[in-house]
């Protein structure tokens, strides 16, 4: 993981992006969280050596980046950063997979090879669909969007405090390390002594104001519900971005557009 | 180590939210009924704590990498089950939206993995027989390592096994968990002592916090292996129904050989994949299309891609693994069960 600034800031900007107002953040954020998981599903469900039908489901994440202003750079560094653990594993596949099943340009390509490939490319495609959907929901809308779906409300009160305390705690957390990695020379003073002393505080200090926030909630009739001005309902426009989206992707899922599109492309220019 | 959406099939993926799922629901009415105002709240700050915990990085001692916390075992402790469940749901739905760590299907896993293992096996089984009524520093701090290297073992091999159903990696099960297992390991033990650093710290300054947590019994009587029941239930239908969608598409490698050898499946060949699964090839060949294929010979396959099966086909062939998953599924709840009628 980056260092703790850096992620930080991430999911700071993470979520001011999704604070803004553009036509893709406008969605009910239901549709957005059904479209995403259909999207999801469909993408995981090809067999592990597909590589062309993968392809246009691109078109998905691409077309969202762009109609919600989300920045390129951001959402690429984000995708590189997160936790390799599918790469890693799947980088395994072409020393355990050697048979060679297809040739490009009278190079031989192995099974082991393409199935990698298509695991760089779900985990593309699955990572970028993730952080789209809290680049342009924002996460009390999809705490709203699983209140709706009926997810439990201790659930739900559970990941809204968290959401809230975050950016609290954080913020403690982020002077913590700072002094800490200032006094330390060499790498002395990082170690685990300090690190549990370091959370113990962290802890401490975390409680008194869990307590103090609840007092203050609590002085104000909070009473386990949280209310939202909101648009609510599912509006002419969700329907069709649903529905669209997801006979786009069944389509990408039954047919091999990329293959239609090569051999199309192959018969006119043989044409000419 | 989060279980990644790149690595998983479908009914793999469902079958496990379907477990997490449950789950959850489950503790959210415990947590309602026996929860008191104030940790509600508690709740959520300490869900923030080990949100910021985790991007806090030690050096570990000896070499030259750093490492950072897990922390299940420590909301257990801290929270008592239930409630540490959902705290632990929430962290990873919050990692997994900004950080896309594993993704929105494995979520369902992770939350498996990283929740279940920490606060409904090893708490109750481990930490709470070793530390009992009248805790001690000492005591605290075998619990927690001990509890800590066993849920992650656990949870470590859950990854192998989802990512081995799932069938999108070649690694080969052996190998996989050689690697996992040992990993982790040393990733427990010093988890362990960061959890029972932290624990004996809280003990000292808050004492009345651990009273709490210690309160809330976990797991007293029967609900616990209802819930495991309805779980196994849940988890094999989802696993049965679903892979009818999993699995009724034209299996892609069957498609992408044809274009190359002109028949749907491979010569009899150099796949050694089988030679080194060994035994367990064997009796997992009955998961045709769940990771442990081996190409049989052409002759065999030929009439299956004549009649390409409409979509969704109900077939016995490609349900049956998904329904074996889930059994395997539904065997580790019952499992689990059983352990805790054990104990009690």
């Amino acid at each position: 993981m980056a260092s703790f600034d850096s992620a930080y800031f991430d999911i700071k900007y993470l979520d001011t992006l999704s604070y803004q107002d553009t036509a893709i953040h406008r969605l009910d954020p239901r549709v957005k969280l059904l479209t995403t998981a259909i999207f999801i599903l469909i993408v995981v469900s090809f067999s592990k050596h597909e590589l062309t039908g993968l392809a246009p489901l691109l078109v998905f994440p691409v077309i969202l980046v762009s109609r919600a202003a989300l920045p390129v750079g951001l959402l690429l560094k984000k995708i590189v950063a997160v936790s390799p653990f599918a790469v890693l594993v799947g980088a395994f596949n072409p020393l355990f997979d050697q048979q060679v099943i297809a040739h490009l340009g009278g190079v031989p390509i192995s099974g082991g090879w393409i199935s990698f490939a298509s695991i760089l490319i779900r985990f593309m495609l699955t990572v970028s669909a993730a952080l789209i959907l809290i680049a342009t929901t924002s996460f009390p809308g999809i705490c709203l969007a699983l209140e709706r779906l009926k997810v439990p409300r201790a659930l739900i009160i559970q990941l809204y405090f968290l959401y809230y305390f975050i950016f609290v705690l954080m913020d403690e957390a982020l002077r913590m390390v700072r002094a800490r990695n200032m006094r330390a020379f060499d790498g002395r003073g990082t170690g685990l002594r300090v690190y549990v002393h370091l959370l113990g505080a962290l802890f401490l200090r975390a409680v008194d104001r869990a307590e103090r926030v609840h007092q203050a909630m609590f002085s104000r009739a909070f009473n386990g519900h949280f209310y939202a001005a909101r648009r609510t309902g599912i509006t002419y426009q969700d329907g069709i971005f649903l529905l669209a989206w997801g006979a786009f992707f069944v389509l990408c899922r039954w047919y091999n557009i990329s293959e239609i599109i090569g051999q199309a492309a192959l018969r006119v220019m043989h044409m000419t | 180590m989060h279980m990644a959406d790149a690595l998983l099939s479908p009914s793999v993926g469902a079958t496990f939210w379907a477990a997490s799922g449950g789950a959850i629901i489950y503790a959210s009415k415990k947590v309602r009924l026996e929860i008191d105002e104030k940790k509600i709240p508690f709740m959520g700050v300490l869900g923030a704590f080990i949100f910021a915990a985790q991007m806090i990085n030690f050096t570990i001692p000896g070499t030259g990498s750093s490492g950072h916390l897990g922390g299940g075992m420590i909301l257990a402790i801290l929270l008592g089950p239930y409630a540490a469940f959902l705290t632990i749901a929430s962290v990873l739905i919050i990692q997994a939206l900004f950080f896309a760590d594993g993704g929105l299907l494995a979520l369902g896993c992770n939350i498996f993995n990283m929740g279940i293992f920490p606060c409904f096996v090893a708490y109750p089984l481990i930490y709470k027989n070793i530390v009992r009524d009248n805790p001690t520093a000492g005591k605290i701090t075998v619990a927690s390592v001990i509890s800590s290297v066993l849920a992650l073992q656990m949870g470590a091999f859950s990854v192998v096994y989802q990512t081995l159903l799932s069938g999108r990696s070649e690694l080969p099960f052996t190998s996989f968990v050689l690697a996992m297992q040992p990993i982790h390991l040393a990733i427990g033990v010093v988890e362990g002592f960061i959890t029972a650093g932290i624990v004996n710290f809280v003990r000292q300054m808050r004492p009345e916090i651990l009273e709490g947590a210690a309160k809330s019994r976990p797991l007293s009587g029967l609900p616990i292996r209802n819930i495991l029941a309805s779980l196994a239930i849940l988890a094999l239908l989802t696993g049965g129904i679903l892979s009818w969608f999993a699995s009724s598409f034209p299996d892609g490698l069957e498609w992408s050989i044809e274009k190359v050898y002109g028949k749907p499946e491979l010569p009899e060949s150099v796949h050694n994949l089988g030679r080194i699964l060994g035994g367990f090839q064997e009796k997992s060949a009955f998961l045709p299309d769940y990771g442990f294929k081996e190409p049989s010979s052409p002759e065999d396959a030929i009439p299956e891609a004549d009649n390409p099966e409409p979509w969704p086909a109900v077939s016995a062939g490609t349900s049956v693994s998904g329904v074996v998953g889930a059994a395997l599924t539904a065997g580790l709840a019952l499992l689990i069960g059983l352990a805790l009628k054990k104990k009690r």
